[in-house]
């Protein structure tokens, strides 16, 4: 189980969402496809170069990005801090009760994933809930490399910008 | 919680800029390079597949254009922005990202004469047809779309007929069809007009007028407002596999900036219409100040368009802030802080006392451009519409008579000075 448990919010705005990219490393990544062309592998390829530690998890497969695959949530061995899914908005609830069961700290619902039930769920259980966003694209905004390709990020400041890379040795 | 919205001044100073993150530079510093190095051989390949968000080439990239485009999509209330070598570049790159051989385009008939010719002439020549309507009639744009119908283009302000566009009306219409409206923005600028706002899905700019402010650099931007349903099935080039791009799904890939992604990864990756990073960074000096020049310029200008009103030599004036102009209640709704720098009047004695009044003046400048900070005049029939035939440049508003002004920020005592002197000169 996570050491502390996130604040059963549902996280929408600068502040948030950047504290919760930073202070969690263990992501979940559901419907992850092996595909390198689909959303989610861009995504979580992303992830794990910015240094997350990635749990793939879907049935159809044993290993994606050199990854081992884990059929469910259940299966993986170690405490998950984020929850991230690519699942069509209808099939979300089954995967956030088993978020609820491992004890993740956040649940991340993709850019086009839209569960107010599932967020009404994990709120009461006390988890943070992000809907309708992309992590990488998140992170991209918030740390940098969104910017580089002319899209609004939203961020007005005057002080220099703050990198992130999780767990890394290389800057 | 809800992050702060903040207001236009703010945004043409910060948006897209975080000083630099090695130096602390707080002016955006110039990127003078054409390529950029790569970490590893993963590193490599996770950049051209776009999987992670990194600069490879400046043809594609470069951090001083990426300013200039996220403060531009910021300012126009879109999702991601393009720089681009013209606005001629940037209207090109906009339509073929979208347009392939046997689409159609629905344009005004108004349009700037080099606008007119890229589609009538250039994109004619590529198997994609546009017709021309009368924009002031919205309805008329709906008339003329077809089911090979792929886009609707128009001027916020129609140049150098100055008239306004009901923006909102023709989006409509483009919409119940299932196609994007383009909106060329350029004499409005997102200080007087946000497109987006009222309907435009796509919005070009030539850089080089008001955005530049200083008729220094040539250049263009393309907006993206994120907005369109590119899965409707009228755009699968959007959501099938990009020949042009290894196999990207633009859309679903990369969701509310798919179009613009696509215009860059695509589009201006293999026309290679590029802006140089110096006239970006000029092209930002400038919007740091184009509200405060804005304001001037509507000032000065609705000051000489009532000068002229009450003038002698003077036959008509069109500027859409006069309460007789027939666009005054669409500039009221669309230009609520003023109709903006540019305007046309009739000269007494018709095409010869016209190019008699060009040779008169003392300090306003001859010369084929806009929206610069000193002011500038011109016969279009003489020159920007020389290239169309009498029919056409009828049709584009053109007459022998029209001078064509753009009010710059020289003292108004002066402005209106010499264009008395010149208008004696040439018909006294």
């Amino acid at each position: 189980m996570s050491t502390h448990k996130g604040r059963g919010e549902f996280v929408d705005d600068i502040p948030g969402i950047r504290r919760i990219l930073k202070n969690n490393s263990r992501i979940a990544v559901v419907g992850l496809s092996a595909n390198w062309y689909r959303p989610s592998y861009f995504a979580a390829k992303y992830l794990k170069d910015h240094g997350y530690r990635i749990f793939p998890v879907n049935p159809k497969y044993s290993t994606i990005l050199d990854l081992p695959c884990y059929p469910d949530l259940h299966s993986i061995p170690e405490p998950i801090d984020v929850v991230d899914l690519f699942q069509r908005s209808e099939r979300v609830e089954p995967f956030v009760e088993q978020a609820i069961e491992i004890g993740t700290r956040v649940i991340w619902m993709q850019l086009g994933v839209v569960n107010d039930t599932a967020t009404k769920r994990a709120i009461e259980s006390g988890i943070d809930v992000v809907m309708d966003r992309c992590m990488k694209i998140e992170h991209a905004r918030l740390f940098g490399g969104l910017n580089l390709f002319g899209v609004t990020t939203g961020i007005i400041s005057s002080h220099r910008p703050e990198t992130l890379r999780q767990g890394s040795d290389r800057q | 919680m809800s992050d702060r919205k903040f207001g236009v001044e703010t945004l043409c100073l910060h948006a897209g800029q975080l000083p630099d993150a090695s130096t602390g530079a707080r002016a955006v510093p110039i990127y003078q390079t054409a390529a950029y190095v790569f970490d590893d051989a993963d590193h490599a390949a996770s950049l051209f597949n776009l999987q992670t968000f990194g600069n490879v080439y400046s043809r594609l990239m470069n951090p001083t254009n990426a300013v200039l485009e996220e403060r531009i999509a910021t300012l126009e209330n879109g999702r991601g922005g393009l720089a681009l070598g013209s606005g001629m570049a940037a209207q090109m790159v906009a339509l073929l990202t979208l347009l392939e051989n046997g689409d159609e385009l629905v344009a005004a008939s108004t349009l700037y004469g080099g606008s007119y010719s890229q589609f009538d002439v250039t994109f004619r020549r590529m198997g994609i047809d546009t017709r021309f309507v009368n924009p002031d009639d919205p309805e008329n744009f709906r008339r003329a779309i077809t089911p090979a119908t792929r886009a609707l283009y128009a001027e916020t302000i129609g140049n150098p007929l100055n008239n306004v566009l009901d923006i909102q009306a023709v989006a409509d219409i483009a919409h119940d069809a299932g196609i994007p409206l383009v909106i060329d923005n350029t004499f409005a600028t997102p200080y007087l007009c946000r497109p987006i706002d009222h309907g435009a899905d796509i919005v070009v700019h030539s850089a080089t007028k008001f955005i530049g402010g200083h008729g220094t650099s040539i250049g263009g931007l393309l907006i993206d407002s994120g907005k369109f349903p590119w899965d409707n099935g009228n755009f699968p080039s959007m959501t099938e596999p990009s020949a042009g791009y290894h196999g990207v799904r633009f859309h679903e890939t990369f969701g509310d900036f798919g179009y613009v992604m696509k215009a860059r990864m695509e589009t201006l990756r293999t026309l290679g219409p590029s802006l140089s990073p110096f006239n970006a960074f000029l092209f930002l000096q400038g919007l740091e100040t184009l509200p405060v020049r804005m304001d001037r310029h509507n000032s000065n200008a609705l000051d000489v368009a009532r000068h002229l009103q009450a003038h002698p030599y003077v036959e008509w004036v069109k500027y859409p802030g006069l309460e007789n102009s027939p666009y005054f209640d669409l500039a009221s709704r669309y230009l609520p802080k003023g109709a903006g720098g540019i305007m046309t009047f009739g000269i007494r004695g018709g095409r010869d006392a016209g190019v008699r009044f060009i040779e008169s003046v003392q300090f306003l400048s001859h010369l084929a451009n806009v929206g610069d900070a000193k002011t500038l005049v011109i016969h279009p029939a003489s020159t920007t519409h020389r290239q169309l035939s009498d029919e056409d440049q009828i049709k584009a508003g053109v007459s022998g008579d029209m001078i064509r002004i753009s009010v710059g920020l020289e003292s108004i005592e002066d402005i209106l000075w010499d264009l008395d002197q010149a208008l004696s000169s040439a018909c006294g």
